[in-house]
């Protein structure tokens, strides 16, 4: 089959490779009708993320049609279409019976500080990723979702990690009416996070960035103001005087360990790697949220150390909260919002390609080039699956 | 910069205002409302390949990714980083390490595969043999 195979710092090959296999009782086999370029594949692509082994197989959010299943397998069926959270998780360990999913004990060997994620390196358990014809995915009768029929395959294949990381985002920051809410990074994480925001009753919500292209495409998406930081003196400084001079209630970091705007951080964590790469904007949100504030991480640090600084943040009685986003947990609730039209997901698409020009589209991701925000790819054997079809089983939505 | 947006020009604004409509909420929510489960606790996982493990668990867990085994010199590095534990920054370093090594190994993989690589190899080979003779022959 065809994959996208990791070969080096800013290299990835579309190269062939062989079928995945069923090696669980409680596994499937999908075939793969769409995957994403998610801004998190930057820290593999770029060489950040420990235990990224040549020759492994990217890409953690993805949609598919069930070929084959386990012995085990109950609630799927060959021929289900179905869109599969990037969290590989057991369902039945201390922290799934806790709901949070992102932090399954039982999938990932290589470390216990990270749950299990496809196509995120050894670190993440050493699964193949999605980004490819065929993907194998473990325990298929909890993870997957059958994809409803008035649900368009390009909102679900959103549906697996960037509407529920934003969304979740927005809720970590445990945001009350009329809060000031101020997001880091205009990836589509951010941008997200930032449309959730007002969903949640936020009075305002800022965004900043350095791109303009993308600062123009926060005003469109969520109606946020935006500060592009390069033109700012000093980041805390700015917010505090946006906002009579208190600060942000609620500020989200959803920009993680390559964040520019900082020579410092830059050059100690992305060029020298004497840290888990550069918390720039995990730095800003700290010194930018008022006393008594939250500040909520969803972007991706390595497992080393990071200066920040963590002093001013308790000083301030600031909270902190961060996780992996728990999929599971937030889909029937999203996939209502997707249905009711208050989230339109696939509006943050703006490149549709065929997998074997999956180099040249990472690439532009991460020069951010060309407008780049999301990048769809399109595997050669995804079939006609512009249209979801009739699910031959109910959309397993009744978590609530 | 822009002004601030008009909340009530905000589509769906606040809809999910209301704490106890956001799914996750409270963080750690028990009975889990997953639904599907049909087994205690995981079967475990045939071992196809060598999978490292963290010092700070007892095992492999259940079941495992078996991508990419570990291999060659960086899958040596590998293994020793695998003696430390995730707390060491050694452990972290070392792989990083192995993954630069790697590179280098996929480098030569590439190199092995590639018709023209090989035949630039031959080539070399064949320079490199052809002066040593021809030193040897004037000596």
């Amino acid at each position: 089959m065809l994959a996208t195979t990791y070969r080096r710092p800013y290299r990835v090959r579309a190269a062939q490779v062989p079928d995945p296999v069923l090696e669980h009782p409680d596994d499937a086999i999908v075939r793969v009708t769409r995957a994403c370029i998610c801004g998190s594949d930057l820290h593999l692509y770029h060489g950040l993320v420990p235990d990224t082994r040549v020759g492994s197989i990217f890409g953690h959010e993805f949609t598919g049609i069930v070929e084959e299943v386990g012995a085990n397998v109950r609630n799927l069926q060959v021929g289900d279409h179905v869109l599969v959270p990037f969290n590989v998780f057991c369902g039945t360990c201390a922290s799934c019976s806790r709901e949070l999913y992102g932090n399954c004990e039982n999938v990932n060997p290589e470390a216990t500080a990270v749950g299990g994620a496809y196509g995120y390196s050894h670190t993440a358990g050493g699964y193949d990723g999605g980004q490819a014809e065929y993907v194998r995915v473990p325990f298929a009768d909890i993870g997957p979702t059958v994809i409803p029929p008035d649900i368009h395959i390009e909102d679900a294949v959103l549906l697996t990690d960037v509407v529920p990381t934003g969304y979740q985002a927005a809720e970590m920051g445990d945001i009350h009416e009329n809060d000031t809410v101020v997001v880091f990074g205009a990836g589509p994480i951010g941008l997200m996070a930032a449309r959730c925001a007002w969903l949640m009753g936020a009075g305002r919500v800022i965004v900043v960035d350095q791109y303009d292209y993308r600062l123009e495409f926060a005003r469109r998406f969520a109606q946020a103001e935006t500060v592009n930081f390069r033109e700012v003196k000093d980041m805390a400084v700015h917010l505090k005087k946006m906002t009579g001079w208190r600060g942000a209630d609620v500020c989200i970091d959803a920009v993680g360990c390559e964040a520019d705007g900082n020579l410092v951080q830059t050059l100690v964590g992305v060029k020298m790697k004497l840290q888990a790469g550069a918390a720039t904007a995990l730095h800003w949100a700290i010194n930018s949220a008022r006393r008594g504030g939250n500040v909520s991480i969803v972007g991706v640090y390595g497992p080393t150390f990071n200066a920040v600084p963590i002093g001013s943040a308790m000083n301030k009685g600031l909270t902190l909260r961060m996780n992996q986003a728990s999929v599971k947990r937030h889909l029937p609730h999203l996939i209502e919002h997707v249905r009711a039209g208050r989230l339109r997901p696939r509006e943050l698409i703006t490149h549709r390609v065929p997998l074997e020009e999956v180099d040249e589209a990472y690439h532009r991701f991460s020069a951010k080039e060309d407008g780049c925000i999301k990048t769809v790819l399109v595997p050669p054997r995804a079939g006609r699956a512009d249209v979801a079809p009739a699910a031959s089983s109910p959309a397993p939505v009744q978590l609530h | 910069m822009n002004p601030p947006s008009d909340r009530s020009q905000i589509p769906d604004w606040g809809v999910d205002l209301d704490p106890g409509r956001r799914p996750a909420v409270p963080m750690e929510r028990t009975l889990p409302r997953l639904e599907g489960v049909h087994w205690e606790r995981p079967t475990q996982q045939r071992r196809t390949v060598e999978i490292l493990h963290s010092v700070e668990r007892p095992g492999v867990t259940p079941v495992f990714g078996t991508s990419v085994p570990p291999s060659g010199l960086s899958g040596w590095i590998r293994r020793r980083a695998f003696r430390r534990s995730e707390s060491d920054m050694r452990h972290w370093m070392l792989l990083l390490l192995a993954d630069r090594v790697n590179v280098v190994e996929g480098l030569l993989d590439d190199a092995r595969r590639s018709p023209r690589a090989r035949a630039a190899a031959f080539g070399l080979a064949g320079a490199a043999l052809a002066v040593w003779v021809l030193r040897r022959r004037r000596a």
